[in-house]
């Protein structure tokens, strides 16, 4: 069972601001599903690799890609987008000063 | 149906622009109820409809796509419309270039007429989950179309377009078109580029056709799949054109049936009576029905609630309010307020994005976390290898194999709202194939009676990697009997 303030820290991790009634029903919620999860440690994976992602599935892990993609290269190549583009997205900017994405201070 | 609307087109008995004319004419008078769409583009629309019929006056050689009006679920971007992914976060984005597939739909000259709902980020399994609207299912409106490309499927059904493009993490093309009665394919996982499609969980998302038959699923399929620079993950398959293997002989065929798949508590005794009427139609039609078993099937669902989750919980890390999308931040200068970065971060996404979807990204964020990653991510990658053996020795035995797409039809509006858990579980017989990245395909096979509706039935074929061939001819041989 997940404390309240395990889901504060999660949430925190996540950058989701959540209120004390919030955490009380995710602590509920998220604590059925990791109860359901559980069910993974009936499966015996002795000596079972892991799936994992093709730009880690390297030839000496060959496989272990779902589709058994490997070492997904391709050229370092500059593909240039028109000014329209370019455009399109400094519109979806939140915040902009001329052609710069606004941002606060960090420090 | 692409096919006669298409031969219509060039045998100049109608136009187009009649055609998409006919389909906003559809939408007016029924969408007002179904909620399919979230937005429409008829002047956009009309425009490419009225240039492709000047093509055929011209006596131009069109494709099949040509013309044909589809739908595509608001999670897939098309330049200079809203994509809002049904989330409060995106809306007012607009998609600043096309998606893969929409430049290869629009090299076929096909027609968008319009944006369709989806649950939050593709996040649901009834459209409930869209913060803008609840899609409902055209063979009773009091039910659930499925989800998440629930409003791809209420669409097709309802005739409110010709074909939609949808997605599909654990399900999502499958069990809406089940519940509304259409044709849903889910390709291998690599055959289908999801460059500009707004990402859910990278190592299971497909961008699938929904249509009203299988034939028009492979015209669909043969145009959208290819290596793509632009999504590593894309294989190099032979590119052939599925719509002309359709109809070969099955005698060969041989078919697995999964035990565990009806022994599962939660199989609907109606549903289940149609999946055993398919299989003695397969039967009849001499293919070879095989007993199989899945031991491992058991565990897919708990796999994906730790995949998917931690696969969300990093790529919505991007919705913190600084590059696109709402944002407390921008805000400020009318409230006066003055945020902190960090603020900006924790109210944007707090404000902005929906319970299940917050729901999502923290178990993820738990799953990955310190001290957690082993227990929960590298276990559940584990067992998805395990799942993955036990499929590659089935498939040494069998073609395809044979199950229900989703344990009940559509389920009432509200009725699985309260718990989440339950909601998941409309997911069991689908994650497998996304889990294992298999191509998988949901055919109407029939239909139940329920509180006096008649309410369609989904058929689950699942096939080889990248024998999308074998698949589509066993599905359109089916679809023929009904």
């Amino acid at each position: 069972m997940l404390s309240k303030d395990q889901v504060q820290k999660i949430a925190s991790l996540a950058r989701i601001e959540i209120t004390d009634e919030e955490a009380e029903k995710y602590s509920k919620e998220l604590s059925d599903i990791l109860g359901f999860v559980e069910k993974l440690n009936e499966a015996d994976t002795d000596g079972i690799e892991p799936i994992a992602p093709a730009r880690l599935a390297t030839r000496s892990v060959a496989g272990r890609h779902i589709t058994g993609a490997k070492n997904v290269v391709r050229e370092d190549k500059i593909v240039e987008y028109s000014e329209e583009t370019k455009n399109n997205i400094i519109k979806n900017f939140p915040e902009k000063k001329d052609r710069f994405d606004k941002v606060k201070t960090v420090f | 149906m692409i096919k006669d609307l298409h031969n219509k087109l060039i045998n100049q008995e109608t136009t187009s622009e009649k055609l998409t004319e006919d389909y906003f004419a559809a939408i007016e008078e029924k969408d007002p109820e179904i909620k399919a769409y979230l937005s429409l583009n008829k002047e956009f629309a009309l425009d490419k409809a009225r240039a492709v019929d000047k093509k055929i006056k011209n006596g131009e050689e069109i494709d099949l796509l040509a013309g044909i009006p589809s739908a595509i679920k608001d999670n897939i971007c098309i330049e200079n419309l809203p994509a809002t992914a049904g989330s409060k976060v995106l809306e007012n984005y607009r998609a600043p270039y096309d998606a893969t597939v929409i430049k290869k739909l629009k090299e076929n000259d096909s027609v968008f007429i319009g944006k369709t709902n989806l649950d939050e980020f593709a996040m649901g399994s009834s459209t409930e989950n869209s913060a803008y609207q609840t899609t409902k299912n055209p063979h009773d409106l009091s039910r659930v179309p499925g989800g998440s490309s629930g409003g791809s499927a209420a669409a097709v059904a309802a005739d409110m377009c010709a074909y939609s493009l949808g997605s599909d993490t654990g399900g999502s093309i499958r069990q809406p078109a089940a519940f509304c009665g259409v044709v849903g394919l889910k390709p291998t996982y690599g055959m289908v580029s999801r460059y500009g499609l707004i990402a859910m969980a990278s190592s299971l998302d497909q961008i699938s056709p929904i249509t009203k038959t299988v034939e028009d699923a492979a015209i669909v399929l043969s145009r959208i799949a290819g290596k793509d620079r632009f999504d590593s993950t894309t294989m190099k398959t032979v590119e052939k054109k599925y719509e002309d293997f359709l109809g070969a002989d099955i005698s060969s065929l041989k078919i697995g049936v999964p035990k565990e798949y009806f022994a599962a508590g939660g199989l609907d005794q109606n549903v289940e009576q149609k999946i055993r009427e398919a299989i003695s139609k397969y039967e009849k039609m001499g293919a070879k029905i095989v007993d199989i078993s899945l031991p491992s099937a058991d565990f897919a669902l708990a796999t994906y609630y730790i995949i998917m989750p931690s696969e969300v919980s990093s790529n919505l890390a991007r919705f913190d309010g600084i590059r696109f999308g709402q944002s407390v931040g921008a805000e400020s200068e009318k409230t006066g307020e003055d945020f902190t970065l960090q603020n900006i971060y924790f109210k944007s996404r707090a404000k902005y994005l929906g319970k299940e979807v917050k729901r999502r990204v923290m178990l993820g964020t738990y799953a990955l976390s310190a001290g957690y990653y082993d227990q929960y991510y590298l276990k559940a990658q584990k067992v998805r290898a395990l799942i993955k053996k036990e499929f590659e020795e089935a498939f040494q035995k069998v073609d395809l194999i044979l199950g229900p797409t989703s344990p009940t039809a559509a389920f009432k509006i509200g009725e699985k709202t309260a718990s989440p858990l339950e909601m998941y579980l409309a997911d069991i017989y689908t994650v497998t194939a996304n889990i294992v990245g298999l191509p998988a395909i949901s055919v109407p096979c029939g239909s139940i009676e329920e509180e006096g509706k008649t309410l369609p039935v989904g058929l689950q074929l699942m096939g080889k990697w990248f024998d999308e061939e074998t698949l589509l001819n066993a599905a359109y041989v089916f679809e023929q009997t009904i």
